[in-house]
């Protein structure tokens, strides 16, 4: 689950993590109200999860409350990479002497957490990563150890922080990481870390991801989520176990088991079609919930046909029929079905399905053909 | 021969009374699987699967008194951490972990324990081991296979079904079948596996199934390249897949432009391994080695 800046940000304040002074606006008169408090100029921030927010016309720095208010009406309601701005932070501007970059995550390769720390900051790390991977400092968490204050104090050394800013900078690596553990992050970035010309160190933007496996322990984060960067669909989805992601193309799929599911797209790619999504209903799907994904996969238009791809270990084939079965019996649907069931129970399965109005394949890359034809047909009439 | 599991082998599973664990015990009981002991804190000196199983409330109790060599894991998620720290501090030396959607936090500190204890780990999210005819000490369907000479590692769960199963309709049997885990921090990884595959007598070919994200596939193909004298066949899911986008597993993500299907086919093509395009190709390329 990634939080917005303003949630990141609350959270380094609640670890002594120092940022700009500033306040969430909903509506362009509190934006001017915030502006008047600050004192001089403010820059608005759009609150939504997406990168790039900059380019984008999402930040905007003004000189008076009057234009805080101006801006504030067009940003908000805007849409920004897709997902609407609702929300905007409003922040004291900052004179900025040098932008650093300072985050940790998992690295999976060695199955430690990372911690980095650049010269380059305010830019896409990755891209620095790649470019010049010299100017980026690492060093590896020992998870009983936790970060030291020597491991901050190198990094501090080699992206070349003033030393009079070392101690600081040691409070703010080690805050962040508490925070990081605390919350069960599986990445918190101050990006950039700002040295302002009055010689203060502030972390002027903030970006974390919770593990959505460890929410179970951290309650609070439920209310967080905003629904509105993700599809419809894929939060109803959520709600029946469902693993849904809706793509461009125009053949639903309905496949149990995640890697099963990719490679289903894949051959539907691969023979020339255009798989409309992802959608994995698990392992032992009920009929309930097979029910519930096809209804979710017909509600998108753009699907001219639908292909069921199960291999039956733990999910037997016959329960999933039933549970076709009943979807085709409550959702009304001109769009064509192709099916094809192998493993536990499949005859069962089969049999089931005989008097609907449904095609069977036998192997995947028959079914994928005959999912292809029937949308190219759907296109034609 | 096998890997990992053997005639040898003595399972104790963990959370044997939870629905999951009692349905899957009783299948790796039918199949021929030793289990030895189940546990379940709270329920010891109770007996299941017909009587034919003890339980004990930990699983050092259950090492002491049955000799247990192996465990499998079926407790949730929350608890499921716990369970294999307990298992490793047991003494076991081999853990298979079904269990799904274990915190990343907790999964970083297992590691670290396990390396320092020598404990080898299956999974977390594996479907994992299936060495025909006897032995099964995971989910993966006993029917979808038969003793053979191909070797089988692989992330994903279904489409190894669909994969071994495919072997079988071409008449190639599989000397063990393993499931690595679908999450970003597992235990074993390809090339760990494929170490033990390159060392079994009885496996002539190996088949590697992986997917978008993480290096994993990248490693093996260094380590195919370098160390690997059996032949290799692959298959990579999520060429459709687009970036940023988590496929359902956790550790099924582009992050960054890297870790897509295109870039791990070709790492292991160069590696000399040929790379199916669809899993039905995969018998083919098998036979045609």
């Amino acid at each position: 689950m990634r939080l917005h800046e303003y949630q990141s940000k609350e959270i380094f304040t609640e670890h002594h993590i120092p940022i700009p002074q500033g306040r969430l606006a909903a509506t362009p008169e509190e934006a001017k109200l915030i502006a008047e408090e600050l004192h001089g100029p403010v820059v608005l921030k759009a609150q939504v999860l997406a990168g790039g927010r900059g380019k984008a016309g999402g930040i905007r720095l003004v000189h008076t409350p009057d234009a805080a208010e101006e801006e504030a009406s067009k940003i908000l309601g805007q849409r920004i990479r897709g997902l609407p701005v609702r929300r905007l932070l409003v922040e004291e501007a900052i004179n900025i002497q040098q932008e650093l970059y300072f985050g940790m995550t998992v690295d999976r390769e060695h199955a430690e957490t990372l911690v980095i720390a650049s010269a380059e900051g305010g830019v896409d790390i990755e891209r620095v990563a790649e470019a010049s991977p010299e100017r980026i400092a690492r060093v590896a968490v020992d998870p009983l150890l936790g970060l030291r204050d020597f491991q901050a104090r190198n990094l501090a050394a080699e992206v070349e922080i003033p030393r009079r800013l070392w101690r600081t900078f040691i409070a703010i690596a080690l805050n962040l990481y508490q925070a990081y553990q605390d919350l069960d992050a599986t990445l918190a970035e101050i990006n950039p870390l700002v040295i302002t010309t009055e010689g203060r160190l502030l972390a002027l933007d903030g970006k974390m991801i919770i593990d959505d496996n460890a929410l179970f322990r951290h309650p609070a984060f439920f209310d967080m989520r905003d629904l509105s960067a993700e599809a419809p669909e894929e939060t109803e989805a959520r709600k029946f176990g469902l693993a849904y992601i809706k793509m461009e193309g125009d053949i639903g799929c309905m496949v149990n088991g995640a890697g099963l599911a990719m490679a289903t797209m894949d051959i539907i790619q691969h023979k020339g079609g255009r798989p409309a999504n992802f959608l994995d209903i698990g392992g032992g799907a009920s009929s309930e919930r097979v029910t519930a994904a096809l209804r979710i996969l017909l509600s998108d238009p753009q699907v001219r046909t639908v292909l069921v791809n199960i291999f039956g270990g733990i999910t037997r084939c016959d329960e999933v029929a039933l549970g076709i079965r009943a979807a085709l019996e409550e959702i009304e649907t001109e769009v064509p079905f192709v099916i094809r069931l192998a493993g536990t129970n499949e005859n069962e399965g089969r049999r089931i399905l005989a008097d609907a109005r449904l095609e069977t394949a036998h192997t995947l890359s028959e079914a994928a053909e005959l999912a292809i034809a029937r949308s190219e047909q759907a296109v034609t009439e | 021969m096998s890997i990992l599991v053997n005639g040898d082998t003595r399972l104790v599973v963990q959370g044997i009374t939870g629905h999951e664990g009692t349905f899957h015990a009783q299948a790796m009981l039918d199949y021929g699987t030793n289990i030895v002991a189940g546990v379940t804190p709270g329920k010891g000196g109770e007996w299941v699967l017909d009587g034919k199983v003890p339980v004990f409330d930990a699983v050092h109790a259950a090492v002491e008194m049955t000799g247990a060599n192996a465990s499998i894991v079926f407790v949730p998620a929350r608890f499921a951490a716990d369970a294999i720290l307990e298992a490793a501090d047991a003494g076991v030396g081999l853990i298979v972990c079904i269990t799904e959607g274990i915190p990343v936090k907790d999964m970083l500190t297992v590691r670290y324990m396990l390396a320092r204890q020598g404990v080898c780990l299956l999974g977390p999210n594996t479907p994992g081991i299936l060495s025909p005819p006897h032995t099964r000490v995971g989910i993966i369907p006993g029917e979808i296979t038969f003793a053979g000479n191909v070797g089988v590692v692989s992330r994903s769960g279904t489409l190894t079904y669909e994969v071994v199963h495919a072997l079988k309709l071409a008449g190639l049997g599989t000397s063990t079948c393993v499931g690595i885990g679908g999450d970003p921090i597992i235990g074993a990884d390809f090339v760990e596996v494929l170490s033990y595959f390159e060392g079994d007598s009885n496996t002539d070919t190996v088949v590697l199934i992986g997917e978008i994200g993480g290096r994993d596939e990248e490693l093996a193909a260094e380590y195919i390249a370098r160390e690997m004298t059996k032949p290799v066949v692959g298959f990579i899911a999520g060429m459709a897949a687009p970036e940023g986008t988590r496929m359902g597993h956790a550790g099924a993500i582009i992050a960054g432009g890297r870790g897509t299907a295109g870039e791990k086919a070709a790492a292991l093509e160069a590696a000399g391994v040929r790379v199916a395009r669809a899993p039905e190709e995969i018998p083919g390329l098998v036979r045609g080695r």
